[in-house]
């Protein structure tokens, strides 16, 4: 009888991806990315968003096909609840970056997956966005993620496995650290 | 002008155990040193400062501690006794009070204007050290004016800073060592924290330097380093070199009354805002250690040294407070100095050299600066090994570096 280790395969190619920091720190112009969305106002509260291009490794991109986000507020704030607030989006995006550093990560260290569910929370008082307590913030007061990873490892290595998904993503960092914005009238 | 085989910049430890070697194999040299021996150590660094390696480990070419205390760290003040007695002892030809000026490549070697002289040579070896500048965030430059801004390079003691809050921005040995000393002066420390690194002091009755070069870990070669730029800019633990405490990490400094926030993301408006990541960026440096604590167990066990040593055990995780401020304003008069424990770079601004990356280091393999046949590098972090980084990792890395410096002198001659 032969026995063989089964490839560690979670679907993330991890050669592609080291291949691509080897090249990009060398010609780290092609490194600098754009990313873009477009936001047309429906009515209401109600907005559609497009992602679709993109720029990077020193041209245009485009995605296989355009994305399109409806984007409302609930019946409890009035609204009509055409499509999820923002502020749930910014969760979606957070927990979909966190997800993938699970998965990319657990790929390089040779861990295989079997599933993987986030569950995030994001809490706040409202009165901020009310402009009815000026001493509570507009935003979140805290966010919570709980990962629940059934996976080939110890518990030790999923913990360092979602500790270095927070290191090297971009939405946790946006989330954490503060950003400079710029919002100009065209 | 002057001529000789090579020319050493620097007479701190790496340049004088790089004057030994050149001595040991007969290469005609000088050693210019802008001030006296050991410069940056009798006027760059506090004096409370103590090396983070215990005596014993500090060794040169020919030079071993034979003092009393081979268990305990020097001070800045006996480092440069030290290293000028090693000076003395090996005779090492230094031209003190000489600063460089300029070192350009030149037909078969490099020309170099110190002072009021030219040199000529056929080889030249920075050894001007990896913490002559301070490497100040951006952001430093938004501290509003009342503020005093101060770093490690121009601090002394707690005495010459005002009365009033400290922010100390860095959590590296450097950082909790003043943060420790400063709030123990009754000026309240807010310490900022970015990754980290956190080892305890001694571990299973040993200092930790001697579980870091048992196991190996000091010795691993820079070519087999998976992440070396990583390596090379990993901030020095949180260590400091005394034996009264296990540690002097971030739960020691809560238990101290010293207030630990988040990275300093940026200053708008006067106030600070800092990174929500602590939670994580604690944890990543507990897993760190953890990792550590158990390839050095292993190694014990399969030392069989399990039964001189005392258990292995585990620290207490980080604790992080949950209600760990995002912001502090610093114009409310709190707050009266920011000190940058931000780290250290060197400088080779008078290197006249394409020798440099988009980040501004010098290109080098393994001490030989890449794209400058001749001309070495010593005394920067893993430069050859881990060990790179301490005083002794330069006694080894001096004799590979000599060796290849030969080698190119032999070479030439043909």
């Amino acid at each position: 009888m032969t026995i063989t280790d089964s490839p560690v395969d979670n679907g993330v190619n991890v050669q592609a991806l080291l291949g691509a920091r080897e090249a990009l720190s060398a010609a780290p112009e092609a490194a600098e990315f754009t990313w873009r969305a477009s936001c047309t106002w429906r009515t209401g509260t109600h907005s559609r968003s497009t992602v679709s291009g993109f720029t990077g490794l020193g041209a245009e991109q485009e995605h296989r096909t355009t994305y399109e986000f409806d984007v409302d507020h609930p019946e409890c704030f009035a609204s009509e609840d055409n499509g999820a607030t923002p502020v749930e989006y910014v969760l979606v995006g957070l927990a979909g970056c966190l997800t993938a550093g699970v998965a990319s990560v657990a790929q390089l260290r040779g861990i295989q997956l079997r599933s993987v569910t986030a569950t995030i929370e994001g809490q706040m008082s409202v009165l901020g966005i009310l402009g009815a307590d000026p001493d509570v913030r507009n935003g979140f007061e805290g966010v919570t993620i709980r990962f629940a990873i059934d996976a080939d490892a110890s518990r030790e290595d999923v913990e360092a496995l979602v500790a270095q998904s927070q290191k090297r993503s971009a939405v946790y960092d946006i989330v954490t650290n503060p950003t400079k914005v710029l919002v100009e009238v065209a | 002008m002057m001529q000789t085989t090579a020319v050493v910049i620097g007479a701190g430890h790496a340049g004088l155990a790089m004057s030994r070697r050149l001595t040991e194999r007969s290469i005609d040299h000088v050693v210019l040193e802008r001030g006296e021996v050991a410069n940056s150590w009798r006027t760059q660094r506090w004096p409370s400062l103590r090396l983070l390696t215990p005596n014993w480990q500090t060794r040169l070419p020919g030079y071993r501690y034979a003092g009393g205390d081979p268990d305990g760290f020097m001070p800045a003040a006996e480092v440069v006794a030290t290293l000028s007695s090693y000076a003395r002892y090996i005779g090492a030809p230094v031209r003190t009070a000489t600063a460089v000026r300029t070192v350009r490549a030149v037909p078969q070697g490099f020309e170099i204007q110190a002072d009021d002289h030219v040199l000529h040579a056929r080889a030249v070896v920075l050894a001007t050290g990896a913490c002559n500048l301070p490497a100040t965030p951006r952001v430093a430059d938004a501290v509003p004016a009342p503020v005093t801004s101060l770093t490690p390079l121009t601090y002394r003691d707690p005495c010459q800073l005002p009365d009033g809050g400290v922010l100390v921005v860095g959590a590296s040995a450097t950082g909790v060592q003043l943060a420790a000393e400063i709030h123990r002066s009754e000026r309240p420390v807010t310490l900022a924290v970015g990754e980290h690194v956190r080892l305890p002091r001694t571990y299973r009755g040993r200092d930790i330097f001697w579980w870091l070069e048992a196991t190996g870990l000091l010795a691993e070669r820079y070519d087999q380093i998976d992440d070396l730029t990583r390596a090379r800019h990993l901030p020095s633990p949180q260590l400091t070199g005394t034996r009264e405490a296990t540690m002097t990490d971030l739960n020691s400094l809560t238990a101290l009354g010293v207030r630990i926030t988040g990275r300093l993301g940026r200053i708008a408006d006067g106030v600070a805002q800092f990174s929500g990541s602590l939670p994580n960026t604690c944890a990543l440096a507990d897993l760190k250690m953890n990792r550590f604590l158990n390839r050095a167990d292993q190694w014990a066990t399969t030392s069989g040294l399990d039964d001189e040593l005392p258990a292995p055990h585990r620290f207490a995780p980080t604790y992080v407070d949950p209600r760990t401020p995002l912001e502090l304003n610093l114009t409310t008069g709190e707050i009266t100095t920011v000190l940058w424990a931000t780290g250290f770079r060197p400088d080779h601004s008078w290197l006249d050299i394409p020798v440099f990356d988009r980040a501004g280091h010098i290109r080098h393999d393994g001490g030989a600066v890449t794209g400058g046949p001749g001309l070495y590098v010593l005394g920067l972090p893993v430069l050859r090994t881990r060990a790179s980084t301490y005083i002794h990792g330069a006694a080894t890395d001096s004799q590979a570096v000599a060796s290849h410096l030969h080698t190119h002198l032999s070479s030439g001659r043909r």
